[in-house]
């Protein structure tokens, strides 16, 4: 029945091997007990919940990162991307892969490279299938606008609403 | 036993499976296939003679009601009366003044809180719900109760997905102000013994409110025999617009009701020391209504009383024994919802697949479900589940929808590597 217009690359892209991995083996999975920073992920329409915690040293340097919750397979893997990505890094280094990040998933930006930021996105851009699911954006997103929320200390969980 | 019957049932069998046709938006292909709508529960498409009432009307008819005294008036008038009408016929109203519009079942039940419940609740009474309500049959309750002192009681259901009927009926006490409950089950699809339960509350003389949004659609709907005190549905999941539903209350309970909002059309009188408020069932329905919406539901009404509502309900029965059965056969399946009684949906999970990711590759072979929580959260909570995928139907749908569902979850299980 399926025409071969509309074969299966849009949803390989969606979910390639990378995002699949991080959704069924989630890394930094758990609680973080020593966290200095938190912030809840909601995605309110589709129930989706990931609670972020990050512990920031004196020199704004994020020590570590772990994240606990559900969703579904583009918000786990995301997430499990995002605590990958930030642990060494700054606060305001983890920002600009929260801005190229969101920027580009939410398809503004057409160019590889990644802009103004100056960051290079690496394994992140695994995420890239999402853009042709405009849906689905909201959940490849959710865990970095709860990155921003814990950062800026937030009193209210991030939505991506 | 009778050759003829069954004949019978095959003809009208035969109506409904080619009524597709009457359905403008299911002749489209979505991902290039031909579309499997299967979201009905949420919002249901409209026949082209629904969308055909509605364009007349706005080309030849529109007024405003209850005010001119030139022809498009009356004719908008005649239009939007003869739709309540039609509707009070329908579910078998007593009068046509029982009949009151609203903007959907959301607002029928905030109307009955805030009008029948408000008033008369205090500290310590109680709004008797159930576990399987839709949040709109949750929050209304929920905000009355904040503004009056009364709590919430809710009834719990079993695995299966049927609310314990022993543990409701024993709830039941001279506290309950309300019983506010589902007639069909939006996330489960359970179909609930209404007529037991409005008796059993009527001997502790607690009223019942039903919300029927997933009722009406589906199956005949008697108020007079339900003997329920409130019903609640919409008219977008009957095949009628979006914006308008009804809500149904006996008349000597709307008669004691204060007015829900106030404004034009809701008044006989108006003076700055007060103001005489219309009759029913106009005291409910405040400024200028959705005309076009009720003559919409109208016209929804008539398609499914030409089809007939008992063989819409046998039709659609046996298409969710076939969906059941097919589902059943998918390895890796888990059914939520399988109440001995049910009507029109299906809730699953598909092995550890979350139910979005089932939802977009679904789509992507033209195959349209709704996942999530179906806004009842309690019953995901009481399943421990963030949400589901739920595969509903109507009277349009047929067996090469569901044979689509089922090749679209054999393509999830592929792209998950399952």
């Amino acid at each position: 029945m399926t025409s071969p217009a509309y074969d299966n690359e849009d949803l390989r892209e969606l979910y390639r091997e990378l995002i699949l991995d991080h959704a069924r083996s989630p890394r930094h999975f758990g609680k973080l007990p020593d966290a200095t920073h938190s912030a809840e992920g909601i995605n309110p329409l589709c129930g989706d919940k990931l609670k972020m915690y990050f512990r920031i040293d004196g020199e704004n340097r994020i020590s570590d990162a772990c994240f606990e919750g559900s969703g579904c397979a583009i918000s786990v893997a995301s997430a499990s991307l995002l605590t990958d990505t930030v642990i060494g890094l700054n606060t305001d280094d983890a920002l600009k892969y929260f801005t190229a990040l969101v920027g580009r998933l939410a398809g503004s930006r057409t160019t590889d490279h990644d802009t103004d930021t100056g960051v290079n996105l690496g394994k992140l851009r695994a995420l890239e299938g999402v853009k042709e699911f405009p849906s689905r954006v909201k959940c490849a997103t959710l865990a970095w606008h709860a990155l921003k929320s814990a950062i800026h200390l937030d009193a209210q969980p991030a939505t991506t609403e | 036993m009778s050759h003829v019957r069954l004949t019978d049932t095959r003809d009208t069998q035969a109506d409904i499976a080619n009524c597709r046709a009457d359905f403008p938006a299911l002749s489209q292909n979505i991902n290039g296939h031909p579309i499997a709508f299967l979201d009905s529960a949420a919002s249901s498409q409209q026949p082209a003679a629904v969308i055909e009432t509605i364009a007349e009307y706005q080309r030849h008819d529109h007024a405003n009601v209850h005010r001119g005294v030139y022809t498009l008036s009356h004719r908008a008038t005649e239009a939007y009366e003869g739709a309540r009408d039609r509707i009070a016929a329908f579910i078998n109203a007593a009068s046509r003044s029982e009949v009151v519009f609203s903007s959907g079942t959301t607002e029928s039940i905030n109307l009955v809180a805030q009008s029948f419940c408000r008033p008369m609740l205090k500290p310590g009474d109680k709004i008797l719900l159930t576990q399987l309500e839709h949040h709109s049959n949750i929050v209304p309750w929920q905000l009355v109760c904040e503004q009056t002192g009364a709590e919430l009681l809710v009834a719990p259901i079993n695995q299966r997905g049927e609310v314990e009927l022993d543990t409701l009926i024993g709830q039941l006490d001279e506290n309950v102000k309300m019983l506010a409950i589902a007639h069909v089950s939006n996330a489960l699809g359970t179909v609930i013994p209404l007529s037991d339960i409005i008796a059993a509350a009527h001997e502790h003389e607690v009223p019942v409110l039903v919300d029927g949004a997933q009722a009406v659609p589906h199956m005949p709907v008697d108020v007079q025999s339900l003997d329920c005190d409130f019903y609640a549905f919409s008219a977008h999941k009957m095949f009628g617009p979006t914006g308008v539903g009804i809500l149904y209350g006996k008349e000597a309970l709307l008669e004691r009701m204060p007015p829900y909002q106030g404004g034009g059309d809701m008044i006989l009188e108006v003076k700055f020391d007060g103001t005489t408020y219309n009759e029913l069932p106009y005291k409910f329905e405040a400024g200028t209504p959705n005309i076009s919406g009720a003559v919409g539901l109208g016209a929804a009404v008539d398609y499914l009383q030409s089809l007939g509502m008992e063989n819409v309900s046998r039709y659609e029965n046996e298409l969710l024994a076939y969906l059941t059965e097919q589902l059943q056969a998918v390895d890796g399946i888990r059914l939520i919802g399988t109440a001995e009684h049910k009507a029109s949906l299906q809730s699953f999970l598909l092995a550890d697949i979350h139910s979005h990711d089932l939802g977009t590759i679904l789509d992507h072979e033209g195959v349209a479900v709704r996942t999530g929580h179906h806004c009842a959260m309690p019953v995901m909570d009481f399943y421990g589940i963030p949400g589901t995928a739920r595969a509903s139907l109507a009277l349009y749908n047929n067996e090469r929808d569901i044979d689509m569902l089922i090749e679209g979850l054999a393509k999830a299980k592929e792209i998950f590597s399952l």
